[in-house]
């Protein structure tokens, strides 16, 4: 495999990941988060910093889960307070902060980064294929938890908060659990890619990059375990095929986000279904 | 001593500018429960007006008469041709939408206009200082506060004094039964865009004279901040906005000299708001609607 394709392999798996486990956060448990890309960057500072300090692959990945885990727990107590548009707000807030704070810190490496991060010792094809199986492994868990009974705990919380409360869900609990656990995804993804790339700048983790998860997201249709995975793929790509047009790389996401949000608010798994109920009706 | 007090004296200027940006905002989210996060855009857009206008007039004047008009017109359009087909869905349909508009026409700016940015052709103001009981300031600064006061004053005295405000604050607070009092819903909205977008441009076009820079991405940072802004005040709280457009500011302010080494001018504002939220959920201005 030429490096190219395996620089962009990784990405795509890098992104599945972020965008599905931002799914099982706002698709699954309807708890709008735009600061993912902050957890994500805590997952790859904290694995960054743990490998510096000598802890072997494993571990220093596991610090990254836990960390932005961490972070996780502490931002879904701010969901138990805060419903809808204050609580989107609040994690542009966390976006922010994460950013913000970390270019200020001289042991971080503040504006400069964190470079000389230790190999995993895998070689990039094999960090790639780790990550590829990484992201299988979370588009399985997910699809999982939507059949489970915490995927109907979770789209009931999602569905109307107060209702699920009346018939005895415990809304609070699910909120934490769904945090906690789309964070940990991500904190390992932001592992992963700190090993994978071996040097991290804070800018990677910014808010424009919680909007890009978000758009997989949406775009793919919330709550659609395949069609998020299906966008994360597409706008990943999106980039590489339209190269060309570098330039206008960001002029084509703004008028993309623009015009499918405009003619097909429901995303790629809106459009699924609205084109089988077509087929069923003939 | 007097150290601190230029520090308040900027944070009051931020603070003025924020409100002016705020003010729109919170309306339309009091109408339509959409977090209109293009808003920066126009507010770009007003700055991108002023400047190329000016230069070619060379008036001052007459480039922010073109802003403000120009971004009325623009806001009308962006609520008719994008939210107003958008209103039946998710709010967070037409935010993703919004924020698909505000990277777009940034990026449309720095294609059209270059990445450097443009200045005002002839701009003396800036430098033009006056001294004003110990403190040193300068014409645009003393414009930005003036442009504040006049224009949120006029606002007041609209949304109270007139029948066509009093439908406005009415449709803000409850839409359906202003409509049943014979208040046009959709012209308020059209009003509301056309006011709020005005006065947004208001605010770029000042702080593009007060840099003498105009940027693709100066409307970046402020937008989330004036959503930070419209949390705090409580959504769609008049009042509640304007405080905490101030004491944002203020915050900003000192926060950037006590804490400046640790983070960055934008956490400290959002630092301070989840702290707020935190504490107050529903932000300093409680739910009261205008």
């Amino acid at each position: 495999m030429s490096a190219y394709a395996t620089s962009v392999l990784a990405i795509i798996g890098i992104n599945v990941m972020l965008a599905v486990s931002l799914n099982m956060i706002t698709g699954f448990c309807g708890q709008f988060s735009l600061g993912h890309a902050a957890f994500y960057g805590a997952g790859a500072y904290a694995a960054a910093f743990a490998a510096g300090a000598g802890a072997p692959a494993p571990l220093a990945l596991l610090a990254g889960v836990i960390i932005a885990g961490l972070l996780g727990i502490v931002v879904g107590f701010a969901s138990l307070r805060l419903r809808d548009d204050f609580l989107a707000v609040t994690t542009i807030g966390v976006s922010f902060l994460f950013v913000g704070f970390v270019r200020k810190q001289p042991w971080l490496g503040a504006e400069m980064g964190m470079s000389k991060i230790p190999s995993s010792g895998l070689g990039s094809e094999g960090n790639a294929l780790l990550i590829l199986a990484c992201a299988l492994l979370t588009i399985a868990l997910s699809l999982y938890v939507n059949r489970s009974w915490m995927g109907f705990g979770f789209r009931a919380v999602g569905d109307d908060e107060d209702t699920a409360r009346t018939v005895g869900i415990s809304v609070g609990a699910y909120k934490l659990v769904a945090f906690t656990l789309g964070t940990a995804i991500a904190g390992l993804a932001g592992g992963l890619y700190a090993y994978f790339t071996q040097f991290i700048v804070p800018d990677t983790f910014g808010f424009i990059v919680s909007v890009t998860l978000m758009a997989m997201v949406v775009i793919g249709g919330t709550g659609s375990t395949i069609g998020v995975a299906i966008a994360a793929v597409a706008l990943t790509l999106l980039p590489e095929v339209v190269r060309f047009t570098n330039d206008y790389r960001l002029l084509i996401f703004g008028g993309l986000l623009v015009l499918v949000m405009r003619f097909a608010p429901g995303g790629l798994a809106g459009l699924g279904r609205a084109v089988l109920v077509k087929a069923r009706g003939k | 001593m007097l150290y601190y007090v230029d520090l308040a004296f900027n944070g009051l200027i931020f603070g003025c500018m924020y409100a002016l940006m705020a003010v729109g905002l919170t309306l339309v989210y009091g109408l339509l429960r959409i977090l209109h996060i293009a808003h920066a855009a126009v507010y770009a857009f007003g700055a991108y007006v002023a400047v190329i206008v000016a230069n070619g007039t060379g008036s001052i004047a007459a480039g922010f008469a073109a802003a403000m008009v120009a971004a009325a017109c623009l806001g009308m359009a962006i609520y008719r041709l994008l939210y107003q087909p958008l209103l039946g869905y998710p709010p967070y349909v037409a935010m993703i939408a919004s924020i698909g508009l505000l990277v777009f026409m940034e990026d449309g700016f720095r294609i059209a206009f270059g990445e450097q940015g443009l200045t005002f052709a002839h701009n003396p103001y800036p430098t033009q200082l006056h001294e004003f009981a110990g403190l040193t300031v300068n014409t645009v600064q003393v414009a930005i506060i003036a442009a504040a006061v006049v224009c949120l004053t006029l606002l007041a005295l609209f949304t109270t004094r007139t029948r066509l405000g009093i439908a406005w604050r009415a449709t803000v607070s409850d839409a359906p039964i202003a409509t049943s009092f014979g208040v046009d819903a959709v012209k308020v909205r059209y009003l509301n865009f056309a006011i709020g977008s005005a006065l947004a441009a208001l605010a770029g076009a000042l702080i593009g004279l007060l840099n003498n820079f105009v940027e693709p991405t100066m409307g970046f940072v402020v937008s989330y901040k004036a959503l930070a802004i419209i949390v705090l005040g409580g959504l769609g709280n008049l009042q509640g906005t304007l405080i905490a457009s101030l004491v944002l500011g203020l915050v900003e302010s000192y926060g950037t000299i006590f804490v400046g080494r640790y983070l960055d001018r934008d956490a400290i504002a959002f630092l301070f708001l989840i702290a707020v939220l935190i504490v107050r959920p529903k932000g300093l201005g409680g739910i009261k609607t205008a």
